[in-house]
């Protein structure tokens, strides 16, 4: 699945986008986060307060519970602060 | 008739005037038109900023609009609605975003507006970012403006 990351969680990982493959027993954003998070120091200050990171699936907000089988996009960033 | 709302993301300025004009010019069946500006200020809490640089997800951005607008047309009894949101270097005093909703009265056009306007501001997906003497940070979320959204859900 594709990555996106956006705003300062963008500038913590250090990159716009990428793809990669989870184990099976990554299954929700919530445990996506905490599987990124543990990859490298980048990841774990992006996601140091994880209830702060808004997700996407697919073009769509999503919770931290949802599943991400057949996700095709996740995008990771901070609240938005557009208007 | 059901309306189409206009969605546009864009880098350029965009000219108020015309946009309202689009909307109810050449028309009998529009009361009342209401528009709504948001205008980059020269100062974020107090501290003079040079610019603000606002990110977006492109595709997302235009999706998550679109919701919200089929819901205010659901909502109210729009006869025309017109969403501007630019993206970008934006300097003090130009134009950031532009909400346009036209209807027979004038009840309607009002709410529809700050519907979306509070729902932009919480869920539309861009990101500001100022520059000032200090560098450059970003604008961080505020509380009230989920507030502003949440009303909505009640009624």
């Amino acid at each position: 699945m594709k990555l996106k990351y956006f705003a300062w969680v963008r500038e913590r990982i250090g990159k716009t986008e990428e793809i990669v493959e989870p184990p099976a027993e990554v299954r929700t954003v919530g445990e996506l986060i905490g599987w990124l998070a543990a990859r490298d120091d980048g990841y774990a200050h992006a996601f140091e307060k994880p209830t702060v990171i808004r997700a996407a699936i697919d073009h769509a907000h999503v919770k931290s519970d949802a599943a991400i089988a057949g996700a095709r996009e996740i995008a990771f960033f901070p609240p938005m602060t557009g208007g | 008739m059901a309306i189409a709302a206009t969605i546009r993301i864009q880098e350029a300025d965009f000219d108020v005037a015309q946009e309202i004009a689009g909307l109810s010019k050449g028309r009998t069946d529009v009361g009342a038109v209401v528009s709504f500006s948001g205008i980059c200020r020269g100062s974020e809490q107090g501290e003079p900023i040079a610019a603000l640089t606002l990110e977006h997800y492109p595709g997302m951005a235009e999706a998550e609009i679109a919701r919200h607008a089929d819901e205010a047309l659901a909502r109210w009894p729009l006869q025309g609605l017109t969403i501007i949101h630019r993206f970008g270097r934006i300097a003090p005093g130009e134009n950031i975003v532009l909400v346009v909703t036209a209807s027979a009265h004038r009840q309607a056009a009002f709410e529809a507006a700050e519907f979306l306007m509070d729902y932009l501001k919480t869920s539309a997906p861009f990101w500001k970012r100022e520059e000032s003497a200090r560098g450059t940070s970003w604008i961080e979320a505020r509380d009230h403006d989920d507030a502003a959204a949440a009303r909505w859900t009640k009624s």
